[in-house]
């Protein structure tokens, strides 16, 4: 598979990102190198192989839902890049 | 013996022997640091204060006699099957970790521009079990950023040399971690194996690295790359160190969902079990695809089969297994490893921790700019493959695909181990390879990962020991497999070469 430069721009919006100009032609190129030989996929005889989510174990986990003590907001909020009194902050979502 | 070359072991005993103490030890491992890491850059944070304070503790502990609580000695030949049973099994032993592992009130970069001031709110479970077990952390250490690749070059911060020859890369993504061992600017290390990110460095510096079968050990506070394939294991100077981390790193915690509830034996005993029995009925199996690989480097091959040679003469009976799906193995890892690394990076959005960027107008703008400052290029170029794998329309060619030939490859494996106990491979093609020499070639780089990546997709422990050097005098390691949570298998093989090959130049003169 080859993709264009403007398929890496489209794929970058859906990945939140936003590639540098100087980068995207490089990007273009080297992710079609690697979609290229990931598909050699395609000659995989997989039929009746099923979906591997796990790896080791099989199975399924459970726990009883209990409620334990919050760290609080100072904790809790000790990385945010920016707060307000015990909030998150960010740039405004609604006009 | 200087201080610094002591292994975990002979550490221990010299401390309950009052040689030395904790904080001698500690200041032995900072000195060094100080004299090399500025050229090898194995480090990405120390912490003096903090390593030196936990020194004056554990000494404290020492006096307090806390160290020999069951036996008066540690002495080599004496059963150490007990180890595990003492409260402090790493008493005032300095360990470095990959700067992956979130540590309390102590920097956690991941090796990205994103996370560079970061300072987690816990620790953890590994290094709450280490600390617990009386263990000194005295730095985080370098890797490719996100633990995206296998040269530590990828670091948002500075590469990592490789000791044996600063010309050349010591492996990855746990460089930092492989470097510092075998440098020894630290007694032992952690890193985390996402496709031998552990073994893959583990080979080119020279020392031993085990990655553990998949949910051994808690992932608990490890920065998720890949979430089914990540495991975290020991980087030692040699294979009894190993197991010696391995005891007090594995076990179930109800903090990790996929960390199993499995007994965990004391790995020491492999040791022993070698000591009384060598490798006599041992089976090891040689995949016929691997041998058949282009490109597999003269030395590495020599090196193999001494190393074969070795084992046989052991007692191990070799016999010849098939992975018919090598072929497709790496094709599937690199759908799957970005796919999972395109969910677990959407975190990173400037709003509850990391890096922000203020100039964006609106959320969506902010998120962007964010993510493209503070990520570099493998990691921007990780996310669009595994977003592109996981989009409409591509999901059941790609990533539907290699979730099919991931169970295929799982297959292949147990149905090797129907005929044997160990596999044994090479771990990478080539010795380490050049700095900058792949650097722009994102899939040849992607390529050495043939040998290792497979034991990942099917959540196996595998080993790298110590076997030899390239003409160039590069450390080559062979890989050992074993069937889930046999570990006990791999140490036990690794413990019989290391002690029968004997190499006797194991670190690098520095």
């Amino acid at each position: 598979m080859k993709i264009t430069q403007k398929d890496v721009e489209y794929i970058a919006h859906l990945s939140r990102l936003e590639v540098d100009e100087t980068l995207i032609d490089k990007f273009a190129e080297q992710i079609s190198n690697i979609l290229q030989y990931i598909d050699k996929l395609k000659d995989a005889d997989v039929s009746g192989a099923s979906l591997m989510a796990g790896a080791a174990l099989q199975n399924n986990v459970f726990r009883e839902d209990i409620v334990k003590k919050s760290p609080g907001p100072d904790v809790t909020l000790s990385n945010a890049p920016e707060r307000h009194e015990d909030f998150y902050t960010v740039p405004r979502v609604v006009g | 013996m200087d201080l610094y070359e002591l292994t975990i072991k002979q550490a221990q005993n010299g401390l309950a022997k009052r040689d030395f103490s904790s904080l001698d030890l500690v200041n032995a491992m900072l000195d060094r640091i100080e004299k090399l890491d500025g050229d090898i850059g194995a480090y990405i944070t120390i912490d003096a204060d903090g390593a030196r304070e936990a020194a004056i503790e554990a000494d404290q502990r020492i006096e307090n006699g806390y160290y020999l609580l069951k036996n008066e000695s540690f002495t080599d030949n004496k059963s150490n099957s007990n180890s595990s049973n003492y409260r402090y099994p790493l008493l005032g032993i300095p360990i470095a970790l990959k700067d992956l592992l979130c540590t309390i009130g102590l920097k956690t970069t991941c090796a990205s521009k994103i996370l560079e001031n970061f300072v987690p709110q816990y620790d953890a479970t590994v290094v709450s079990m280490l600390k617990n077990a009386g263990a000194i952390i005295i730095g985080k250490t370098n890797l490719d950023e996100f633990a995206m690749g296998s040269s530590t070059e990828n670091s948002g911060f500075h590469i990592t040399r490789n000791p044996w020859d600063r010309e050349h890369v010591p492996g990855g993504s746990s460089g930092g971690s492989a470097a510092a061992v075998s440098a020894r600017m630290c007694i032992a290390a952690l890193g985390t194996d996402t496709g031998g990110s552990i073994r893959q460095p583990a080979s080119h510096c020279g020392v031993v690295g085990i990655k553990p079968t998949y949910g051994r050990v808690s992932r608990y506070g490890l920065v998720s790359y890949a979430s089914s394939l990540d495991q975290i294991g020991p980087i030692t100077k040699d294979v009894q160190d190993s197991a010696i981390l391995l005891n007090v790193i594995c076990g179930h915690d109800p903090l990790d969902s996929t960390s199993a509830n499995v007994e965990v034996p004391d790995f020491t005993f492999a040791l022993e079990q070698f000591k009384t029995d060598g490798l006599k009925g041992m089976k090891a199996g040689i995949p016929k695809e691997f041998l058949s690989l282009k490109g597999l480097d003269p030395d590495v091959e020599n090196a193999f089969n001494k190393a074969k040679e070795t084992l046989e003469r052991l007692g191990v009976e070799m016999v010849e297994v098939s992975l018919p799906q090598t072929d497709y193995a790496v094709a599937a890892y690199y759908v799957i490893a970005p796919s999972e690394a395109s969910s677990n990076l959407a975190r990173f959005d400037g709003v509850r921790f990391g890096l922000r960027d203020n100039s964006a107008n609106d959320l969506i703008d902010m998120y962007k700019k964010t993510k493209s400052k503070g990520f570099g290029a493998e990691v921007q170029r990780r996310i669009i493959t595994g977003t592109y794998a996981l989009s409409a329309g591509y999901y059941d060619a790609y990533y539907g695909r290699a979730t099919r030939v991931r169970t295929m490859i799982r297959d292949d494996f147990t149905r090797a181990f129907e005929k044997c106990d160990i596999i044994i491979s090479p771990v990478a093609p080539t010795p380490a390879f050049k700095i900058g020499e792949n650097i722009d070639d994102p899939l040849t780089m992607y390529l050495t990962d043939i040998f290792t990546l497979s034991t990942n997709m099917a959540g196996l422990p595998g080993i790298s020991v110590p076997c030899g050097f390239s003409s160039k005098g590069l450390p080559i390691g062979l890989q050992i497999m074993a069937n889930h949570f046999d570990e006990m298998a791999l140490i036990k093989a690794g413990y019989g070469l290391e002690q029968t090959l004997d190499i006797k130049e194991k670190f690098p003169i520095i």
